[in-house]
């Protein structure tokens, strides 16, 4: 491997480590989960590979015990996933630089690929691109590698370490603790929290996400247009 | 279900995924200036979403708040506190994670 890949990705492999954590015991649940639903480990671990979204995996496992449907599959799919919209949007400029690879930035851009490659700040002699690359691989790979793992071990082993995936929490606090301590204003940080926290309470966990994201956006228009 | 069936669901699953995050690339391709106000969302929005993903994972407590759940906050306050405190990530995190765990297993 080349220097310059190198350096990218031993700085990767670092920002990731969180996530390869939380990602190994949740994708561990997930794939005993499925097995104990009856199916063998290529499930979980091929769903893992091509859907690539932990939340839904977990819906769509429970829609395979059921009889076929597939227009819920797709609208399920569409509001549990509609969020990535918005990180698309927020992605536009950052991701269109990587050449050939913002195709598969594009691809695995959830939750936790998006955050880091948001808001990592990569040292200036570190390729970028690559940087992204890496933590998007890297990531997948934790995923799909803990899924086939869970599919595997799945009735043999009693897998409990309580209160392991909290790393994922704060995470995404010390993620949002960053942002807050490096912006100049406050606004838009403090309107995602607070719209959220107030949607989570009306409209329940399942569909508060969407509706937030939204309203977000509609705050963000009238903003603009009284400029 | 059948074979043919699964496959479809997971492909279905898979396809609208890829849609949710294809789209606003297709829409916006790189060979054409973005639209101003497209671009000014696209800054705008990281921040509120990170905020938003915080709430996401307190997302069970309104609907059932146990004592786990109040052990979940207090976890979150001390990963906040080291991490104003020392400002190093993984500082936080695993001291975060591991109050969680002593907290959650010995209280």
């Amino acid at each position: 491997m080349k220097t310059v890949k190198l350096a990218a990705f031993k700085i990767a492999l670092k920002s990731t480590l969180p996530i390869m954590t939380g990602f190994l015991f949740i994708g561990i649940t997930y794939g005993i989960y499925m097995r104990q639903e009856g199916f063998n480990f290529l499930y979980p671990t091929f769903m893992a590979f091509i859907i690539y979204a932990g939340s839904l995996e977990f819906v769509i496992a429970n829609l395979l015990i059921h009889s076929f449907d597939p227009l819920e599959v797709l609208l399920l799919t569409l509001i549990v996933n509609s969020r990535h919209l918005f990180y698309g949007i927020s992605m536009l400029e950052k991701y269109n630089t990587a050449d050939w690879r913002k195709y598969y930035l594009i691809f695995g851009m959830c939750d936790e690929s998006f955050s880091i490659n948001y808001a990592t700040h990569v040292p200036k002699n570190i390729d970028r691109g690559w940087f992204m690359f890496y933590v998007t691989c890297l990531n997948h790979f934790y995923w799909v590698f803990a899924a086939m793992l869970g599919g595997i071990l799945g009735g043999f082993i009693n897998f409990k370490v309580n209160g392991l995936s909290f790393v994922m929490t704060a995470l995404f606090i010390v993620l949002f603790l960053d942002q807050l301590l490096r912006e100049k204003n406050h606004y838009s940080s403090f309107c995602g929290t607070l719209i959220s926290a107030v949607f989570l309470l009306l409209l329940g966990k399942e569909l508060f996400m969407p509706f937030s994201l939204l309203a977000i956006t509609g705050i963000f228009f009238i903003k603009e247009n009284r400029r | 279900m059948n074979l043919l069936e699964e496959i479809l669901t997971i492909g279905i699953a898979a396809g609208g995924t890829m849609l949710t995050r294809f789209l606003p690339f297709i829409l916006f391709p790189s060979s054409k200036p973005i639209p101003v106000f497209i671009r000014r969302l696209g800054n705008f929005l990281p921040p509120a979403i990170l905020g938003m993903l915080v709430i996401y994972c307190y997302k069970d407590l309104p609907a059932n708040f146990t004592l786990d759940s109040l052990i979940e906050i207090i976890a979150g306050m001390i990963t906040v506190f080291v991490h104003l405190w020392k400002k190093n990530m993984f500082l936080s995190i695993s001291l975060g994670t591991l109050s969680y765990i002593l907290l959650l297993n010995f209280f």
